[in-house]
């Protein structure tokens, strides 16, 4: 009834796990450098990124540069989001998995173990500081929001495609910040007794439950920053156009 | 009848081999009624840990597929009919022997944790939303997958350096009681090493109680040990206003 | 000589679950040396099964409750089979045991007021069961674990007792293995506490796992104890029916405690049909006040209606079911329906999280969309140990017991939610006794007899000798059919000419278990683990034929078709086995009697 096989360890080779494990990790590798190599390539590209009063999420605010400064004002303001969501608790796992291979899957072998030290020590200690990063982050997205304003209601009212894009934008990203584990810890997570702080019980839930879909707020957040950059990118460039909804003309 | 086809780790002490068993299936089968059949009819000596056969008391952890699993709760018909289904005993503890491994390392890691500690004249009063947080940690069956799968202990083998996913479900169980008052911080970043966890989130996917151990424990343990270790700001801040 | 470790205790705790764990506390807590043995790993014991709760009158919800009303639902339940003075220190104790869990960190669910919140159940004339969801005993055997190990008591894993050890009369240690590996060990110590669970696994569909193989009973009668009311065995009504592989795994009662509705294939809702004349004044009249109750219990509110007559006691809806099941109305798979799907599915979630995805995992039944099948399951012995009610000693000096394995608490018929207060209350008598009784002896130095040990030893190692032998017999060859017997002959129905079958079948099992054999090594080896578990469960299984056949009546979980009625003279007496030279004797033996001034309890309660 049964067959043997030579003398072996339970455990041997990379996993013994026989489905596509390597997917997700490979899927989010691919994204992740998608964005990367876009944003990189626009932060350089210094150009395109206004149309009238709207301004693209890239660049805003549009800070003055000094002249012996070499590269475009989207640097002075990109290291905040991206140091938010480098330090971010979802983008960790992401990365750690998909570029780190630490572990790439469950259950799978990680790459190279030698010295492992987790966040112990630099530089992936500074992950602890993801709540500053929050805190400029809340900041940023403040300004993307009077852009929106700006956008709508510089000259009347005024909503275009381009303004409404921003406006998903905004409130995508605005699910992403806000449902951060930092930002769920300093509301109220760090009580013991919730029913001493009614209100911040409220707000500690309410955060839950955006932390609960953070993986889904980082990714939609993620792709509609970069696609209102792109949108106003090709308005700029003339390739769209930028219809105005209301008021009709 | 249908039959299964299971190879299983038979062994002792990390040296055996895969042997090849073909198991009538019956329906909503799982994979510990396969290894049970094993058992009665061809060889009594094949070793497995079970107890309730219901998921509540997490003796049956192994690894199906390479994914570490309960047996009781891993269904036959999930695999594609005629699939090789592989068991093998969970990777991170000394093997004993078959299924089964030496997971005493738990118990005296469990040791050291600071106890619940009330205090002498505590209030006994406090509401549901006070302890939802701490019923989901205790939901824990100790089927040690959790800790089994987390690639500090199982790859880099740092016991010495980390307690595991598992106390660190208890220790936020003990850390978020409303009525405990203990202070495990220091612990928590030292002796039970927080920091080793780099949060890739296995630990959850293969809890079999769904426990969101790295959202609900490890992060805002983590956050607790920002708050004490690394925010200085933060920290001047409250002693600013509590000192008011 | 074969090697054999060897540790030295004051009090050696046998068994792990609530019971033993608690007695392991309190002993250490009065200064003596503990050791505590367990069969499987530390928090695995089947007190992690119970679901619905803990029985103790705290009146956290419904006011009027005190012991006294706990005291007289439990003798109604036990139909005045119960010791009555155990019945009396558990309705007593039991609240107090549960704060102490409080206090030692377990989180019960609460109530709009902040105080632990308590449910109804069968049997139980008030909301009575604290709990936790549908996981309590997990969540009292995790305070209990996590006490314990900062008391400062050895704990040996994996580790099986096969044999007392006695120095005269009196109880001088314990010999074992270890499963692991399969070496032996010796235990000296003063007093033992067995605290082992029952016998469910002599049965073919049962809610127990594989620990329950009467281990106590087994060892507490070799030493010379006597074993009481061994025919009362309780089938749960709700075990699941589907599919075959979890056949048995129990469905709480506290499904039915939220409002959980029995009906047949013909959609009636029977149990109404099948209440007992003499409690019918206390469930409700129609479905309409039964909806009123369950309405009322939901919104946390006080209600005049009466309960649903599903909460009847659990011996009545057992047989109720197999009475439907037997006349042709059960559902596709032998069971019968139980929904609670009729009310709001985040709250069925809620109150019930184990059940949802137990049902979803192993059944694919999605309980809040429609009903589960459930069907009678074997789930506990009311029989067992005697002991002494005050301090758990048996009539062995220096043994002692609690939980299940002991006798005389539940009489002819368990409450649901009394078990998870009587592993407390017990445990911690016994704990206490058994320190006691360490301190009593002084310095007198126990002898062990080499000759006992040599023959335990023997014992272990001939399943190996006789595997070697051709005509060896495989041991689960051999449970599979001591499981048929008891279910065929000794089941919920009995009738003389079965018992009488029963015991036969199970006299020539007696043969087959002695050329039970196994190959292979020592190490983990669940085979040679059976071999030795078959002897305890012949010697329990035997007791309960012996016992249902001289119960002439039937009584509580004991229902005997030639015998329909109940005797109130029976139940002046206890059905006492023990083994006298080879054989197993059985007497009638006199049953404490109540004092006066709790009499009056029961009158009170007919003048009203």
């Amino acid at each position: 009834m049964n067959e043997t096989t030579a003398a072996t360890h339970p455990h041997t080779g990379m996993t013994t796990r026989n489905d596509s494990w390597w997917l997700a990790p490979g899927l989010v590798a691919v994204g992740f450098g998608i964005f990367v190599i876009y944003a990189t390539f626009r932060a350089f590209e210094n150009n395109f990124y206004e149309i009238g009063p709207i301004i693209s999420p890239f660049y805003s605010p549009k800070l003055p540069t000094p002249s012996w400064f070499p590269f475009s004002a989207a640097f002075l303001i990109l290291w905040m989001p991206a140091g938010f969501r480098a330090t971010c608790y979802y983008y960790r796992k992401a990365y750690y998995r998909a570029y780190f291979m630490s572990p790439p899957a469950c259950g799978v072998k990680v790459w190279g173990s030698q010295g492992y030290c987790g966040e112990r020590s630099f530089p992936f200690v500074l992950q602890n500081l993801h709540r500053y990063f929050f805190y400029l982050a809340v900041l940023v997205l403040g300004i993307l929001w009077y852009d929106v304003f700006i956008a709508m209601f510089s000259e009347g009212l005024n909503i275009s495609v381009v303004s409404l894009i921003m406006l998903a934008n905004c409130i995508l990203l605005s699910g992403y910040t806000f449902g951060c584990h930092a930002n769920r810890h300093i509301v109220g997570g760090g009580m013991n007794k919730f029913s001493d702080a009614p209100g911040k019980f409220k707000l500690w839930e309410f955060v839950t439950h955006l932390n609960e879909h953070h993986m889904g707020w980082a990714w939609c957040s993620l792709f509609s920053v970069g696609f209102t950059d792109f949108y106003i990118r090709q308005v700029a460039a003339g390739v769209f156009s930028n219809p105005t909804l209301i008021p009709f003309h | 009848m249908p039959e299964a086809i299971l190879k299983v780790f038979r062994g002792e002490k990390d040296s055996g081999t895969f042997e090849t068993y073909k198991v009538p299936i019956e329906e909503g089968m799982v994979v510990l009624d396969a290894i049970h059949y094993i058992q009665q009819n061809n060889d009594p000596s094949l070793a497995v840990r079970w107890n309730c056969k219901a998921a509540k008391c997490g003796s049956c952890s192994a690894e199906v597929n390479g994914r570490p699993a309960l047996l009781c709760k891993s269904r036959m018909d999930k695999f594609e009919p005629g699939q090789e289904i592989t068991v093998q005993p969970i990777k991170t503890f000394p093997h004993l022997k078959d299924l089964v491994t030496d997971v005493s390392w738990n118990y005296e890691v469990n040791k050291k944790i600071t106890p619940f500690t009330p205090a002498p004249d505590a209030n006994w009063t406090f509401y549901q939303e006070d302890i939802e947080r701490v019923q989901e940690f205790r939901k824990c069956i100790e089927c040690f997958l959790c800790q089994d799968v987390c690639h500090v202990l199982r790859d880099h083998n740092r016991k010495d350096a980390f307690y595991g996913p598992r106390f660190m479900v208890r220790m936020a169980s003990l850390e978020m009681h409303p009525l405990d008052t203990a202070n495990r911080l220091k612990s928590i970043k030292e002796d039970a090493g927080i920091g080793m966890c780099n949060i890739t989130k296995c630990c959850t996917e293969v809890c079999p109680e769904d426990i969101h151990i790295t959202d609900n424990a490890i992060i805002p343990m983590k956050e607790r040990v920002v708050d004490e270790f690394y925010d200085p700001i933060g920290k001047f801040l409250k002693s600013i206003f509590a000192g008011k | 000589m074969a090697n054999y470790e060897v540790h030295e205790h004051d009090v050696l705790v046998i068994g792990a679950g609530g019971a033993g764990l608690r007695a392991a506390i309190e002993a250490s807590a009065q200064g003596v040396n503990v050791g505590l043995v367990c069969k499987s790993l530390l928090g695995k014991a089947h007190t992690v099964m119970a679901e619905g709760g803990v029985a103790a009158a705290l009146a956290n919800v419904d006011e009027q409750d005190d012991w006294k009303v706990h005291f007289v639902d439990t003798m109604n339940g036990g139909k005045g089979m119960n010791n009555w003075r155990m019945a009396q220190l558990h309705a007593q104790e039991a609240p107090e045991r549960v704060r102490e869990l409080e206090r030692w960190g377990a989180v019960f669910d609460r109530t709009k007021e902040g105080k632990i919140l308590q449910r109804a159940f069968g049997g139980h004339k008030y909301k009575r069961l604290c709990h936790v969801g549908d996981r309590t005993g997990l969540e009292m055997i995790r305070t209990l674990q996590d006490q314990g190990i900062h008391r400062g008591f050895n704990v040996y894993m994996e580790c099986a007792v096969t044999k007392l050890l006695k120095d005269g009369d009196r109880i001088s240690g314990a010999f074992g293995y270890y499963r692991e590996d399969g070496r032996y060990v010796l235990f000296k110590a003063k007093a033992i506490v067995l605290a082992t669970g029952g016998v469910g696994k002599a049965f073919t569909v049962t809610s127990n796992s594989w620990e329950y193989t009467a281990d106590g009973q087994a060892l507490a009668y070799d030493a010379g104890a006597d074993l009481i009311d061994m025919e009362f065995v309780q089938f749960h009504p709700t075990g699941m029916v589907w599919p075959p592989g979890v056949r048995g795994i129990l469905v709480t009662e506290g499904v039915r405690g939220e409002g959980g509705i029995l009906t047949n294939s013909e959609k009636k809702r029977f149990m109404r049909d099948y209440l007992p004349e003499s409690t019918k004044s206390e469930f409700s009249v129609d479905d309409e006040e039964s909806k009123r109750w369950v309405e009322a219990a939901i919104a946390g509110q006080k209600t005049d209606a009466k309960r649903p007559p599903e909460l009847s006691t659990r011996d009545n809806v057992a047989r109720a079911i197999y009475t439907e099941v037997k006349e042709g109305r059960g559902s596709p798979h032998g069971g019968v329906f139980l929904d609670i799907s009729y009310q709001d599915a985040a709250r069925v979630r809620k109150k019930l999280p184990s059940m949802y995805h137990q049902f979803k995992d192993l059944a694919d039944v999605d309980i809040t969309a429609g009903p589960m099948e459930v069907g009678p399951t074997m789930h506990y012995i009311m029989g067992g140990i005697r002991v002494e009610a005050d301090t758990q000693q048996t009539r062995v000096p220096g043994l002692f017991a609690a939980g299940e394995c002991s006798g005389g608490m539940h009489g002819a018929n368990r409450l649901g939610g009394n078990s998870l207060s009587d592993l407390i209350v017990f445990g911690r008598l016994a704990g206490l006794g058994a320190a006691e009784y360490v301190k009593g002896l002084g310095n007198n130095a126990l002898a062990i007899n080499n000759d006992h040990i040599e023959a335990a030893i023997k014992e272990m190692d001939e399943p190996f000798e006789i595997g070697k032998q051709a005509d060896a017999k495989n041991p689960y060859d051999i449970q599979k059919e001591l499981n048929q017997i008891m279910s065929t002959y000794v089941g919920i129905f009995r009738n003389e000419e079965d018992l009488t079958t029963g015991i036969a079948k199970l006299k020539n099992l007696k043969e087959q278990v002695k050329k039970a054999g196994v190959k292979g090594s020592k190490v983990f080896n669940p085979g040679w683990h059976m071999c030795r578990d078959l002897t305890n469960m012949m010697i329990a299984s035997e007791a309960i034929a012996h016992s249902a056949l001289s119960r002439k009546e039937s009584r509580g979980a004991h229902s005997r078709l030639d015998f329909t009625e109940l005797d109130p003279e029976l139940a002046k007496f206890n059905t006492s086995i023990s083994k006298d030279g080879d054989a197993m004797k059985l007497e009638k033996t006199a049953k404490p009697v109540m004092p006066e001034e709790l009499k009056e309890l029961f009158a009170k309660k007919e003048t009203k």
